[in-house]
């Protein structure tokens, strides 16, 4: 399908108000699913972790798993929302071959938890309010592959395969109200929250945050209206969209489009659009409306979630700070500068560099060791930096080696290396590989005085004054003192004995 | 010696702990006259002889050695078709599932099983346990042993005509709106449908699930208060189980005495409607019990006049969602339509060729009532006619410890008679209805034959939730007063069924 005409960005912002609203889905990581014991595994082999009740057999029936309703609450808290005393859950009804009894078991009417709101901090220091309408749990649907066919879509396949490993893992939808207001900013709001969501998910651990695993996914609602117009303009909800690039750009997509249809003066199609990442358009899906009947009704297999104010507030205190604000106040007390801060942050070695520093190194050693040395192994291994063998202690514990000058850049380099290869703590790899600083100055003097010997002509520019020329001899020194020299105390004596 | 068929099942477990007679010799016994009489009644859909002698074999060797695993060791039992079980096909009398041998077995199934109760084979049932006479089963019905060109009642027709008919010395019905009860009526058995949640759903093929409830069918009180005593019980895997236990209802039935005892007559289940051989009996019961010292008031329900209409807008509903899952795509009837065979065309032919026409009438009615812009209507209005019942209720049991009603408004009506007017189909619940509606136990006991006909009528014994103890004392004390006058149970004057 081609991509359609789009009215240039700017224009359509100078025409339209642009809202959105904006549905994430949380895969929950908890150790079971939503109603039922089957492990929440992502990437086993295909329906080896399915039961009666995934699949739907007659007569199975749910059991809510606890965990899943505790990560639930916690996240409704983490967005600020209330917690509703009572929680049913309902039925979602329609046919679908992922959807294992064709209904999905979902909440409606009574969500888990509504009325929240999240602060989000564009790059450029705009802070946005965004309205959270409701956060309720539901169950996932299984994984369809399309085989056959050229666009992996199911219309034109051969036969498709269900994959129900997926079924009954917990999910937890998170709706916002309409965002008005956001201007030419939305498609970068869009994005920003999606990025808040799932940090906010990823630092309580109820899920495994990866947005490429579809751990979090997001549908985007766009619609426009003529300025000054209060009437809310017919809406569309773009599916697939799985990174945070990917929100930002449908949702520009998504506004260009409509502009330009109501600019012909057409009108929008209430639907269903998916985002193709490749190509950066999106298409139409199924036609929506509000007359889609899922023909909602109490689950009467279970019976209502009713936690208690005593179990909200233990989840309440168990919950770490708003990444948000974590951030704030981390570079606020390490001084770091704009790019500094952001280099840590997209690394995603917040947690390192705040424990190293916590053990004794100084944040900008500690960024420096994250960011650089560490990083560089890591990336050379093919290793996920924070699955690298050394822990921000041993980290800390070699920076103060550095501080106190028993150990140089180089040395400590080595220790790394030491402790990445398993030879024990930082002072176990030092002791065994020798790698101590020669601090012993008889020692250092005597090799100086031989390198100056040896090297009349570099003696005579030094005592000329050319005090640049005492690279060789400190060169000389160093290596015969295997680099475990200090080298400014190495220079600091040459031009002692040179001129002495 | 009595015929080993025509004791009771208390009687036989006697025998068997006695050593007087092995399990083996009882479930063969039973075996021999059902492979004779199945034809003739057509209770069984499945005849399970290996493995029920296999299990007969295990129980005799368990009393070898001193153990009962429950108090109806040894004593074989029939399982209504749409109860799981992994050692047989289970169908609930449809199309769609003919040959499906489910995965796992419902937990009242392992009950029985770990309770020692070899498991003869699964009775017949209307489609998906709609109906009141077994004609709506895919696999035609089943005879009222009292009158062969007669209805067994439904549901539950196959439990009640094997139990009725000696071809089963008790069984496992389950009871939506009255398919253990009307069947026990309409045969002269005894049927009890516990206080919802008693007994766990969990294996249970789902009509309605906020009114299904397993529970017994036998020729005696003992016996369904023994069988309910063995299989009622908390289950994690059914989240609507009770968590409490209610008690021994055996010992209700021993210490069965009358005195004090407060009796509600519904002034709405006694008056219009009801066959005056059926209501002539009616009286007598109560009449009975009064001239035995208990108290009998008249309680007024109003809001049962609506209990059949609120019935059959929440069952629907509840069915239409639940046989959503039979579509072909992970068990049972696979029908591919000529042409391109797409999932929604597969789905479709599949349940226009695997759904009988009761099954498809009460989807359509279902899926209507849950539909948006109707929901309120129907749906909602349902529910509050609901409460409005417990309600009436309440007030009821305020003033008398149990209710007493006819169990149907007639006998047994002719097999053909009433196959083509759902309406006048769906009255005979009449009186049944209502204890679903509101969770509350009710039972059925044989109260004499009718005078015009000749056929066996049922009395019964409403008690508020979880006094289903009250329930079987009053079953009990009704029980005896009528053996006294008829010299025993009211079965033994069945006619003798002959093989074809």
């Amino acid at each position: 399908m081609a991509k359609e005409s789009l009215m240039p960005y700017a224009e359509a912002i100078e025409k339209f108000e642009v809202v959105i609203g904006l549905e994430v889905h949380v895969e929950l990581n908890t150790k079971s699913k939503m109603f039922c014991g089957c492990a929440n595994i992502f990437g086993n082999e295909a329906n080896t972790n399915v039961c009666p009740v995934c699949i739907g057999l007659p007569g199975s029936l749910p059991a809510v798993n606890k965990k899943a309703v505790e990560s639930s609450i916690a996240i409704g808290l983490a967005l600020g929302c209330q917690i509703a005393p009572t929680g049913r859950f309902s039925r979602k009804n329609y046919f679908y071959p992922d959807l294992a009894k064709n209904f999905q078991t979902s909440q409606y009417d009574e969500p888990i938890a509504f009325e929240g709101k999240l602060s989000i901090e564009l790059e450029t220091g705009e802070v946005f309010e965004v309205l959270i309408e409701r956060a309720h749990m539901e169950e996932d649907a299984g994984k369809l592959t399309h085989v056959g066919g050229s666009t992996g879509r199911i219309q034109g396949a051969e036969y498709s395969l269900v994959d129900y490993n997926r079924a009954g893992v917990p999910l937890v939808e998170i709706v916002t109200k309409p965002i008005f207001g956001a201007g030419d900013k939305a498609p970068e709001l869009a994005a920003a929250y999606v990025h808040a969501i799932r940090d906010i998910v990823k630092s309580m651990n109820v899920s495994d945050a990866k947005m490429e695993r579809g751990n979090v996914r997001c549908d985007a609602n766009v619609s426009l209206r003529p300025k000054g117009q209060e009437k809310l303009g017919t809406r569309t909800e773009t599916k697939n969209v799985n990174s945070l690039r990917s929100v930002e750009n449908a949702v520009r997509y998504e506004i260009q489009r409509q502009a330009y249809i109501l600019s012909q003066g057409g009108t929008i199609t209430q639907e269903t659009r998916h985002w193709h990442e490749d190509r950066g358009y999106t298409s139409a899906g199924r036609p929506k409306s509000d007359a889609d009947d899922y023909r909602y009704f109490p689950e009467p297999d279970l019976v209502p979630v009713q936690p208690s104010a005593a179990w909200i507030e233990e989840i309440r205190a168990t919950l770490p700070e708003n990444p948000a604000v974590r951030k704030k106040r981390l570079q606020a007390a390490w001084g770091f500068a704009d790019l500094e801060f952001r280099d840590v942050v997209n690394s995603d070695l917040l947690d390192q560099v705040e424990a190293t520093v916590a053990a004794g190194a100084s944040p900008q050693s500690a960024r420096k060791w994250w960011t650089g040395e560490l990083a560089r192994i890591a990336n050379s291994l093919g290793q996920d930096i924070a699955e690298l063998a050394i822990t921000p202690t041993q980290v800390a514990k070699i920076q103060t080696l550095i501080d106190s000058g028993e150990l140089t850049d180089r040395l400590a380099r080595d220790v790394v290396a030491g402790v990445l290869a398993g030879e024990g703590e930082p002072e176990a790899v030092i002791e065994k590989r020798g790698l101590k600083v020669v601090t012993d100055e008889g020692a250092l003097i005597a090799a100086i005085d031989q390198a100056l010997a040896s090297q009349p002509d570099v003696l005579e520019k030094i005592r000329e004054g050319k005090v640049q020329a005492a690279g060789a001899v400190i060169g000389a020194v160093m290596q015969a003192m295997r680099g475990q020299a200090d080298a400014a105390r190495v220079r600091e004596l040459v031009l002692e004995r040179a001129n002495a | 010696m009595t015929e080993l068929i025509h004791r009771s099942a208390s009687e036989l477990a006697s025998l068997i702990s006695s050593k007087e007679v092995s399990s083996q010799e009882v479930t063969k016994a039973f075996f021999d006259r059902s492979e004779a009489l199945n034809s003739v009644t057509n209770s069984y859909l499945h005849l399970s002889r290996e493995n029920a002698m296999a299990a007969a074999k295990a129980a005799d060797e368990a009393t070898a050695r001193g153990e009962a695993h429950s108090v109806l060791h040894g004593v074989p039992i029939a399982v209504k078709d749409n109860l799981t079980t992994t050692d047989a096909p289970t169908t609930s009398g449809s199309n769609i599932l003919k040959g499906w041998v489910p995965q796992y077995d419902a937990t009242v199934v392992t009950k029985l099983r770990r309770g020692g109760l070899p498991i003869l084979g699964k009775t017949n049932l209307d489609e998906f346990a709609m109906g009141s006479s077994t004609e709506y089963s895919a696999f035609g019905p089943s005879r009222n042993p009292w009158d062969l060109d007669r209805i067994p009642g439904g549901s539950g027709g196959g439990s009640s005509s094997a139990v009725s008919g000696f071809l089963a010395p008790i069984a496992i019905g389950s009871d939506t709106g009255g398919s253990i009860r009307f069947p026990a009526a309409v045969t002269g058995s005894v049927g009890a449908k516990p206080t919802y949640g008693a007994v766990s759903r969990y294996g249970l093929i789902a009509l309605a699930s906020s009114l299904d409830q397993i529970g017994p069918v036998s020729n005696t009180v003992l016996d369904s208060a023994l069988l309910q005593d063995v299989i009622s019980g908390h289950d994690p895997m059914d989240s609507t189980s009770l968590p409490q236990s209610l008690g021994s209802m055996a010992d209700a039935v021993r210490n069965a005495d009358p005195k004090g005892l407060r009796v509600g007559v519904v002034k709405q289940l006694s008056s219009d409607g009801f066959q005056p051989g059926v209501k002539e009996l009616f009286e007598d019961t109560v009449a009975k019990l009064q001239a035995a010292g208990a108290e009998v008031v008249e309680v007024d329900c109003p809001s049962f006049e609506y209990a059949v209409a609120a019935y059959y807008l929440i069952l629907p509903a509840e069915a239409s969602s639940n046989l959503a899952k039979f579509d072909s795509v992970r068990f049972g009837l696979r029908v591919t339509p000529d042409g391109n065979p797409t999932i929604e065309r597969v789905m479709a032919a599949t349940r226009e060729a695997g759904f009988g026409p009761e099954v498809k009438r009460r989807i359509i009615l279902g899926t209507y009532a849950l539909s948006s812009g109707y929901y309120d209507a129907y749906y909602g209005s349902a529910q509050k006619v609901r409460t409005l019942i417990q309600q009436d209720l309440a007030k009821a049991f305020a003033k008398v410890d149990v209710l007493l009603t006819p169990t149907a408004p007639t006998t047994a009506f002719k097999i053909g008679e009433k196959v083509n007017d759902p309406l006048a189909m769906y009255l005979n619940d009449i009186a049944t209805i209502p204890a679903n509606l509101a969770g509350i136990p009710g039972m059925s006991v044989p109260n004499g034959l009718a005078k015009e006909d000749g056929l066996p009528s049922g009395v019964q014994i409403l008690a508020p939730q979880m006094q289903d103890a009250q329930m079987y004392r009053v079953g009990a004390i009704i029980e005896k007063l009528y053996a006294a006058q008829w010299g025993g149970p009211l079965i033994a004057q069945a006619p003798k069924l002959e093989a074809k």
